[in-house]
């Protein structure tokens, strides 16, 4: 098979495992949701590692490093600030725990 | 060729955000899902230091990758829960920045070698992710109220956007013929503009959508760009959040009754809308915290509608107070969650969770809605627009059509309100001149707790 067929097969199924496996998100959990999907598009940090690391100019080089840096908090911070929010939903305990912030 | 065993681990991180995704959409695995998700993503960022023979720049992609961690980990942390949409919206639009980068440079690197097709794609990539990149940044600023919350409308808006967006066609298109620098720089610099372009005209109530819809682009151009990489984990990855995002777009455009075009291609029919068109100086009720605790101390079934004013003062745990020492004096309380309540779907549930507030006792708008009607007081704090008639009947309103609250039906109204303000749609409310509605001025938190005395000392 061509490449750029399989690439197109990968593309089009990928479109309908992302429509499947969202379709019964419940509305408490659309904000999280949409914030563990940004983390997961951070993975670009694999595409911005793999150009940084073929720069042939200095040019190209600080574009590179920029994009890492860029990637890197889209990833990094996406997932921390996911977690953060579903701490929040974990189930709760019969007492009433600390009144923290 | 990237070695198999690197492939098949690109294919484990694939299956981990699909996992991840799965679990994100059920509220029990929901925590685990994203942990799956942050296993997979931080697994395949290390495979790829040994399946990619002969990367230079080792030391300083690390030092990059370390101020990176140190910024997204500490602003992560550090983000109050009120202001979380408008970090998701800013990690976004890094995001989408960094696709931008990568495909630039893979063009500089191949220009005129590239086929058709990844040629394609990089202009996609270049386009998109510049979009997401300047369009975040605006929704962010909105959110953040470094800017007005109001839609922007530049004198000749529509014909600059319609000028920007065919000059960004035109570049586009223009790099098939002739792939040069300076063409795809003015590509860039085009993107750029018509991202802040298309989000300035949207109001403060479509806000969400277009960081949810600025989500799915910049997945699409990490799909793109992984086509150009012909690296297949980013086409999975990417594409998974494109397609649920864009399925998550349509759902919250959905839930807030706002038809997706109308969100999408504001910019090129933008027009003036009419913005509080009413004077403010009527006479409005306005009652004490003494006469407020009575009214509902006295009252059979209360409802309380909770608003983004609520978390900016931070009177979470006053409020769950005054309802828990309701409860405990017969009263039944409930409180009706607008679907965008807060600022973003589903995030005035993850306020009211910080609080500890049980989760039986939040009731999503369908749900409640009909019981408003037999309800004697509907408590509305730090809310305005989601309890605001007009959507039902102004039809210039900004935010007509959108469902809402039927807190008007209540036998009285309480507004807890800081000032006459109106909300983050900019739009007067007329339920607040309404003669059942009681307006309580104040700090919601320094209210809630006098209110929470005066009911005590009953």
């Amino acid at each position: 098979m061509d490449v750029g067929i399989a690439l197109l097969t990968i593309f089009v199924l990928s479109i309908f495992v992302g429509i499947e496996v969202v379709s019964k998100v419940s509305t408490i959990l659309h904000t999280p949701l949409m914030s563990g999907a940004n983390a997961i598009h951070g993975v670009i940090l694999v595409g911005a590692i793999i150009v940084t690391g073929h720069a042939d100019n200095n040019l190209e080089l600080y574009l590179g490093l920029a994009a890492v840096v860029l990637a890197t908090i889209n990833m990094v911070g996406g997932f921390v600030v996911t977690d953060r929010m579903l701490e929040l939903f974990k189930p709760k305990k019969p007492t009433n725990k600390g009144e923290d912030k | 060729m990237t070695p198999v065993w690197s492939q098949l681990a690109n294919l484990a991180a694939a299956l981990a955000f699909i996992f991840a995704l799965k679990g994100l959409s059920t509220p029990k695995t929901a925590r685990l899902g994203n942990r799956v998700g942050a296993i997979g993503a931080t697994a395949a960022v290390g495979i790829i230091f040994f399946a990619e023979s002969n990367l230079k720049h080792l030391t300083l992609i690390l030092v990059a990758i370390g101020i990176g961690t140190l910024i997204g980990f500490i602003a992560a942390r550090k983000v109050q829960m009120t202001q979380m949409p408008q970090m998701v919206a800013l990690f976004n639009g890094v995001g989408g920045g960094a696709a931008m980068a990568v495909s630039s440079i893979e063009f500089l690197r191949a220009g005129e070698s590239e086929n058709f097709i990844a040629l394609l794609a990089t202009v996609f990539t270049i386009v998109i992710g510049s979009v997401s990149f300047t369009g975040s940044i605006v929704t962010f600023m909105k959110l953040q109220e470094l800017m007005t919350s109001r839609p922007v409308v530049l004198p000749l808006g529509r014909f600059i956007t319609i000028g920007t967006a065919s000059a960004t066609i035109f570049m586009a298109i223009y790099l098939f013929v002739n792939p040069a620098n300076w063409a795809l720089w003015t590509l860039v610099g085009l993107s750029l503009a018509l991202g802040i372009l298309f989000v300035l005209p949207v109001g403060g109530a479509d806000v969400p959508i277009v960081i949810s819809l600025l989500n799915a682009f910049t997945g699409l151009s990490v799909a793109a760009s992984g086509y150009v990489l012909d690296n297949v984990l980013l086409i999975v990855a990417g594409t998974l959040v494109g397609a649920s995002g864009t399925l998550l777009t349509q759902l919250m455009a959905k839930a807030m009754g706002r038809p997706l075009t109308s969100t999408l291609f504001g910019a090129f029919t933008a027009k003036a809308t009419k913005v509080s068109g009413e004077v403010q100086d009527r006479p409005v009720k306005s009652a004490g915290p003494n006469d407020i605790a009575i009214m509902l101390t006295y009252a059979s079934k209360v409802i309380i509608v909770p608003g983004y004013g609520l978390a900016v003062a931070q009177a979470q745990q006053s409020l769950r107070e005054l309802v828990d020492l309701l409860i405990s004096k017969g009263v039944e309380v409930e409180y009706a969650i607008h679907p965008v309540a807060g600022r973003m779907p589903g995030h005035m549930n993850v306020l009211l969770a910080e609080a500890d507030v049980p989760y039986e006792q939040l009731k999503e708008m369908d749900e409640i809605n009909s019981e408003f009607a037999n309800t004697s007081v509907a408590v509305v704090v730090g809310a305005n627009d989601v309890v605001n008639p007009a959507a039902r009947t102004h039809k210039d309103s900004p935010i007509y059509g959108m469902p809402i609250l039927n807190a008007d039906q209540a036998e009285q109204v309480v507004f807890m309100k800081r000032s006459m303000r109106p909300g983050f749609a900019g739009v007067e409310n007329e339920l607040l001149f309404n003669d059942k509605t009681t307006l309580l001025f104040g700090d919601a938190k320094d209210s809630l707790s006098k209110v929470v005395a005066a009911v005590k000392n009953m």
